[in-house]
């Protein structure tokens, strides 16, 4: 446990530059809700780009000049695993929701269970999930189909699951410095990643020209474009990442044995992978 | 070998030439802090800025609620000024002043030169203040601020709200991700940067209470931006998570709520805790009798407190399964809380006591706070709560242990280590005057509202029937006293900070931690070189010269 020497950075701009940024960024969606120009939303995000990109070349440069000793790495290592902890509850929160939408709201809407008694709201109601009638139609876009576990989904996961073993594989040629495997294995993660993303393009386009499943059909669309659009959004933040981490190899980043922001990245990935398998399981197949 | 190291990168060029002992001065050093006692002065400031501006929120309230009928503020205007006062008081005074006390306090009292994550530190803080601009910015929207109340259920959130909730959302999700980094950075110093000497259950209860609060933090916000996200969604997107005709339900948004609601009760109590658990042995010349007990206690109620939601929705229309089960598990809460108040009395028995300002606070914070941890017992009875839902009683009930429980105690820790921070001592009798004045007039406006309550005076409405029109009278008069009692704290705080005689190292001569064994002010960067196990051993459990096994109420004054 014992460091005489402690490292201490000194004041920096960055922080208070990404709370404004931040700030600007979501005071500018709320804007442009109420009919603004998109102008302060998008000034906001350029701040918000600024200051992390400083704050990490800062960090970086700290990181290389060799100012971090043993415990720092320890602080940054505990800070991201309770980040990624934090991310989990986050998606635990909309799991819930589905959770408690197909156990308790749906049946006892059709007229089961123990507040049985909502049936008398909607009495042509039937139970059933996917949700493909809804008990009023009116307001609502009606589904022709509902997402099945075949086809592109499991192709999906097939490649994500394939691109948790690339990015291990990249690691492990990290740690035995051979940087040339390490380069390829990390642009097969990320070509795994694209790819991944354009299939679920390729859904959602599917989903609103062919089936008519849209953010605005009942809760069933709600569940399934929220759960699988915040995925994609960190399976994006992911890539953004692994971008960064590629960058900085063929810059000659990171060593065999200290290379805390590859197996950070790394760590965020491997948890993207596993709330997609909890998707599949939920969203799509059962 | 002792040295601390300086990062320089990134830092710009002007604060690159203030380099390693000099710093920046000036305002920019408060933008740029990276230091936790600077951090720390940020969040108690910000939250005793924002102390007035939600209590001139609820004195509008007040004034409203002095007699029967409409005079000051509309329906509309009245619920706004509900919300916001919720809102602020729970988001950007309460919490931020506990952020505050353990940024100041934590590193003092593990033996650490500063917080683990010192510009996430920042980042954390400066957030908080663009958060409250986007949710007082309501005021300004077509339709007035957030009025769904500080809970904003749907569909009064969702599909009545006005534009401003939009703001409330948005400001919800910045204080999230204050709060989750917040407390990250709490639970990687209290793990990572401890004197190596001190073993975890020897850390003081304050920073144990803290790290288990850091935990539900952690456990409890992102759900609050998921809830917060569902009723966004819902408003702008078409999404009908909360709308039965799409097959959603708006129970569903109070159950998802009060996952993360719940335990931000605790996350507002469990600190204050810590803070009574360091004041009243100081005060008392004991040392904490039960420590362990003590730390168990906290353990359960921050576990019990993620399984007993749905005891603020009795009323609501559940399964009778569900509501037995959150009764009874409710009402195991009192088992672990009566433990922590027994503890602190056997702390008091045969304790050589005096009743300087910060023991003042703490003693009426354990009256206080059991009266409102009973009301709670009472609120935890299903059948009972039928009765009390939405009632008077209610808001009596969560004053008094927001007020009289929190508040009190951040109030009591202030005192207690301003003259660690600032070095001087502060005006024992303006100290006095707060406290008598503060708990004779919240006891007027608070006690009152248990009768209004119980006799139907629903809550949230600007007009009421003739029979409440005495109790109100008495709260509003109570509440106004308590408000501008206030101005005396700020008095003091100013007074001390300025000027005064000097605090020395130890200004309590029954105070125990390492916290003071430093000079007051504390140096720059708290402990330069870890406190040696002797010191640490010397201001931890085994401190006041006997063993915490030994710490036998009728053995300790021999």
């Amino acid at each position: 446990m014992s460091e005489a020497r402690y490292f201490v950075p000194q004041p920096s701009p960055w922080p208070p530059l990404a709370a404004l940024g931040l700030a600007l960024t979501l005071g500018g969606i709320a804007h442009l809700l109420h009919g603004g120009s998109w102008l302060l939303m998008a000034s906001g995000s350029l701040v918000l780009i600024l200051a992390v990109t400083g704050w990490f070349s800062a960090v970086i440069a700290e990181g290389r000049s060799g100012r971090y000793n043993a415990q720092v790495d320890r602080s940054f290592r505990l800070g991201m695993a309770w980040f990624i902890f934090s991310e989990v509850l986050l998606f635990a929160g909309f799991f819930g929701a589905l959770f408690y939408i197909r156990e308790f709201a749906i049946p006892w809407l059709g007229g089961y269970g123990d507040k049985g008694a909502a049936h008398l709201l909607w009495p042509h109601f039937v139970s059933q999930w996917p949700l493909l009638e809804f008990p009023s139609d009116a307001d609502f876009q009606v589904p022709k189909a509902a997402m099945g576990p075949t086809g592109i989904p499991a192709v999906n996961t097939a490649i994500l699951l394939l691109s948790g073993l690339t990015v291990t594989l990249a690691h492990w040629s990290l740690k035995r410095d051979a940087r040339d495997r390490l380069v390829r294995w990390l642009a097969v993660t990320i070509a795994l990643g694209v790819v991944f993303l354009g299939l679920q393009a390729h859904e959602y386009l599917f989903a609103y020209q062919e089936l008519g499943l849209t953010l605005k059909s009942g809760v069933y669309g709600s569940t399934f474009f929220m759960l699988t659009g915040f995925h994609g959004m960190h399976v994006t933040i992911g890539l953004i990442m692994l971008t960064v981490i590629l960058a900085r190899v063929l810059a000659g980043h990171f060593a065999p044995r200290s290379h805390f922001g590859f197996e950070a990245v790394s760590l965020y990935w491997h948890f993207v992978d596993l709330v997609w398998l909890a998707l599949y399981v939920f969203v799509y197949w059962i | 070998m002792s040295e601390i190291l300086s990062g320089t990168g990134g830092a710009i060029s002007g604060t690159e030439a203030a380099l390693h002992h000099g710093r920046p001065r000036g305002w920019w050093r408060w933008l740029v802090t990276t230091n936790h006692k600077d951090i720390g002065t940020l969040y108690l400031v910000f939250s005793l800025i924002m102390l007035f501006a939600g209590g001139a929120l609820a004195l509008l309230i007040r004034a409203e609620l002095f007699e029967p009928g409409l005079q000051l503020v509309q329906p509309d205007l009245y619920n706004a000024l509900v919300t916001m006062h919720g809102l602020t008081m729970i988001f950007l005074v309460i919490m931020p002043a506990l952020v505050g006390l353990a940024n100041w306090q934590i590193p003092l009292m593990i033996g650490a030169p500063d917080m683990a994550l010192p510009r996430i530190n920042n980042w954390s803080f400066w957030l908080l203040p663009c958060a409250a601009v986007l949710l007082w910015s309501g005021f300004l929207l077509p339709r007035g601020g957030p009025n769904a109340g500080w809970t904003f259920y749907a569909p009064l959130s969702s599909t009545y709200g006005p534009p401003s909730i939009d703001f409330m959302i948005f400001a919800i999700h910045a204080l999230g991700v204050s709060s989750v980094l917040g407390a990250i950075n709490i639970i990687v110093t209290t793990l990572n940067l401890r004197a190596p000497s001190m073993r975890l259950r020897d850390m003081p209860l304050f920073v144990w209470t803290w790290l288990i609060t850091a935990f539900l933090l952690v456990l409890a916000m992102p759900v609050l931006a998921a809830v917060a996200t569902m009723v966004l969604t819902d408003r702008h997107f078409g999404t009908s998570f909360f709308i039965a005709a799409g097959g959603g339900d708006p129970v569903l948004f109070q159950h998802v709520f009060w996952f993360f609601g719940h335990p931000e009760v605790y996350i507002m109590i469990l600190p204050a805790f810590g803070v009574i658990s360091e004041v009243i042995p100081a005060f008392a010349r004991k040392p904490l009798f039960g420590r362990i007990s003590m730390i168990l206690a906290v353990i359960a109620i921050a576990f019990l407190s993620v399984i007993v939601w749905a005891h603020h929705m009795f009323t609501v229309g559940m399964p009778v399964t569900g509501q037995l089960f959150f009764m009874y598990a409710t009402a195991v809460i009192a088992i672990p809380t009566g433990i922590k108040v027994f503890n602190w009395i056997a702390t008091l028995w045969q304790g050589s006591l005096s009743f300087e300002t910060p023991m003042l606070w703490a003693l009426s914070f354990v009256f206080l706070f059991t009266v409102g941890g009973l009301s709670g017992v009472m609120l935890a009875n299903v059948p009972a709560d039928y009765q009390y839902q939405d009632t008077y009683f209610v808001v009596a009930h969560l004053h008094y242990v927001l007020v009289t429980g929190s508040l009190f105690a951040i109030i009591a820790a202030i005192y207690f280590w301003l003259p660690k921070w600032t070095g001087h001592r502060f005006d024992e009798r303006l100290g006095q005057l707060h406290f008598w004045l503060s708990v004779v007039s919240v006891n007027l406006t608070f006690f009152p509202m248990h009768f209004a309550g119980l006799a139907g005076m629903p809550r949230r409405i600007p007009d009421y029937a003739l029979q409440f029109a005495d109790f109100n009278l008495v709260a509003s008069i109570g509440a106004f006293v308590f408000g501008f009692s206030q101005l005396i704290f700020l008095w003091v705080i100013v007074k001390t900070v300025r000027g005064g005689e000097p605090a020395g190292e130890r200004p309590w001569e029954g105070a125990r931690g390492l916290e003071w064994t430093l000079a007051s002010p504390p140096p720059y960067h708290s402990f330069e070189l870890p406190p040696s196990p002797e010191t640490v051993a010397a201001e931890g459990p085994l401190a006041y010269g006997i063993a915490e096994s030994d710490a036998k109420p009728d053995e300790v004054t021999r």
